[in-house]
């Protein structure tokens, strides 16, 4: 049976729900070892977290240089077990860590690379959707390990547990990797609302708010959605840079994604096109956005949104 | 200082995109700079600016890689009417078809053979969106990664950056040479100038092939991509939704929507 390697993610010190979706699509193609790499001495803790989805085995990678050398310093490690054992292929989440890394794997390895994966079969092809959601594209690796970025929240992760057999296997990282060196890191803000990328529901906010985003956190917070924002938002400087949905922002593909007062560039479709259900509400009727709408409501966000926020709470007591 | 700024010609954004034959239509769509890339464009003639400027008498050059079809010769005269100060096109009918390795491989030869300090480049291309290639290059070349740089500083010797993802802020360092990319946040790329315009037709723009890079046609193109696609298929255009109008009861009609859908 062949192998397959998945990056074990964590968000801080647990294990984020993406790592079950990495290890979901593994065990349809071969059996599953799941990769966490990580601070010394902090690598149990980390991997006896990582139990959702048919995983057989951990490899713990311990090196201070994952920290201090980002992105090539854990290239290195992971190109390394990569060369070593040749797995059929490596599944990273689609992140701009994710994606850097798994470009630099494929460098170091000689290997194909396919990037924002929606699913990956048995046969390992991977089916992404290109051009603003108007083109699935199927399409393999057909040299190396085939190292697959696979967008967060695409596939349902398997409810299975798993107890598997943990490793810890040396940490080879050449000074080649230790060009730049990080001198600080700021996580972002927690607020208390889910992660934009892996939430289920999102509503976000765009120029129609000017700049008031209150009406649009209050019915997220009432569907225990997270709150995302156009880049006419965040330029504007109403909302945080790390919330923006879209090409220069980030990707996502919730259940349910409501874009109020946003008018739908193709810059911002391109972020959220994929969504299973889309609620728009926007003042003008003529805004692009309205074609991707599964509802749309042509109104004025300050009034649609409270009585919508009523409603809600309405049908929860 | 030795600048390079790799850049794309891609398709409009707002053009149609289609697929043909496992590769990207180039032909029937207008094509334009990256958008991204006009940053990366603008954050070096800035460095180049606050560093003895470029240009006659500077004590910098800036210079814009790309690699694609002859007529990407367009996308590069963008970047000269900004102000860079010549460019360098790969250009081979052997190219069709390259993945980001491939690219990746391509540019860093060129890269190698032009005695650089620094190499900027944006964070992604509009089309492919695979935001890899200035890692990519970075580890060929084997180089310093400073990437999604957010702001650049230059201090002697020592380049300083924030790098900007969803993950966070860092502050990282490095000595030259160093690849960098940056975010869209990091400046207002200017407007070319009429003076600009004129002077980029006179800049030197150097056309080169596989073969004066020394690079092996077999490991480049569709020939050389280490992924093939197996099918490429329009998605059906999205069946048309309910469109309502707020007659004052907008709010709890979405309700009533969100509830027949088990959202609430």
């Amino acid at each position: 049976m062949s192998e397959v390697f998945v990056l074990a993610q964590f968000v801080g010190d647990k294990v984020a729900k993406t790592t079950a979706e990495l290890a979901t699509c593994g065990a349809r193609i071969g059996e599953v070892t799941a990769i966490v790499l990580a601070a010394p001495g902090q690598g149990s803790a980390l991997a006896s977290q990582v139990t959702n989805g048919k995983i057989a085995k951990v490899l713990v990678i311990e090196s201070a240089d994952f920290d201090h050398f980002g992105v090539s310093a854990s290239a290195a490690a992971l190109a390394y077990v990569v060369s070593e054992q040749k797995p059929a292929a490596l599944l990273i989440t689609s992140s701009a860590f994710g994606k850097e890394l798994a470009g630099c794997v494929a460098v170091l390895t000689d290997s194909g690379l396919i990037t924002d994966a929606v699913d990956v079969s048995s046969e390992l092809v991977a089916t992404q959707i290109v051009f603003g959601g108007s083109t699935t594209v199927h399409s393999r690796v057909c040299h190396g390990s085939a190292i697959i970025t696979l967008r967060p929240n695409s596939v349902t992760p398997d409810a299975t547990m798993s107890s598997p057999e943990i490793t810890n296997v040396p940490a080879v990282i050449g000074d080649g990797a230790k060009h730049a060196e990080v001198i600080s890191s700021q996580p972002p803000i927690a607020e208390g609302r889910p992660e934009l990328t892996e939430a289920q529901i999102i509503v976000s906010g765009g120029r129609g708010t000017n700049g008031d985003f209150s009406a649009v956190e209050t019915f997220a917070d009432l569907l225990g959605a997270a709150v995302g924002a156009s880049r006419a938002a965040t330029d504007a400087g109403w909302y945080p840079h790390s919330h923006q949905v879209g090409q220069t922002g980030k990707t996502v593909s919730p259940q349910l994604y409501v874009a109020c007062g946003i008018s739908g560039a193709i810059q911002h479709r391109a972020g959220m096109q994929t969504s299973k259900t889309i609620v728009v509400i926007n003042k003008d009727p003529e805004a692009p956005i309205f074609e991707l709408a599964d509802f749309g409501v042509v109104g004025d966000l300050f009034s649609v949104l409270p009585q919508a926020s009523e409603g809600v709470k309405a049908h929860k007591s | 200082m030795k600048i390079a700024v790799c850049v794309k010609q891609v398709p409009d954004s707002w053009a149609e995109k289609k697929m043909n034959g496992g590769v990207l239509d180039r032909q029937g769509v207008d094509a334009v700079l990256n958008d991204l890339d006009e940053y990366a464009v603008e954050e070096a003639l800035r460095i180049a600016e606050a560093h003895g400027g470029n240009g006659e008498g500077g004590a910098n050059s800036v210079t814009v890689i790309s690699m694609g079809p002859e007529r990407a010769a367009d996308a590069v005269r963008k970047a000269l009417s900004m102000g860079a100060d010549g460019a360098i096109i790969v250009t081979d009918a052997a190219l069709a078809g390259s993945d980001a390795l491939a690219t990746s491989k391509v540019l860093a030869k060129v890269i190698q053979g032009g005695n650089f300090d620094l190499v900027i480049c944006g964070t992604e291309s509009t089309d492919a969106r695979m935001s890899v290639v200035p890692a990519m290059i970075a580890q060929r070349l084997a180089w310093a990664q400073l990437t999604f740089a957010g702001s650049v500083s230059i201090d002697a010797g020592t380049l300083t950056i924030t790098r900007v993802t969803e993950a966070g802020i860092d502050t990282m360092k490095a000595q030259f040479p160093a690849v960098v990319s940056v975010v869209e946040k990091i400046n207002e790329p200017r407007y070319p100038s009429f003076k600009g315009i004129m002077a980029a037709k006179k800049k030197p723009v150097e056309i080169k092939d596989l073969a004066s890079l020394g690079i092996d046609p077999a490991q480049v193109g569709t020939a050389g991509a280490w992924s093939v696609v197996v099918d490429a298929t329009p998605r059906p255009p999205k069946a048309a939704g309910i469109k309502i109008v707020d007659d004052g009861n907008g709010g709890s009609a979405l309700v009533d929507f969100l509830v027949e859908k088990k959202f609430i």
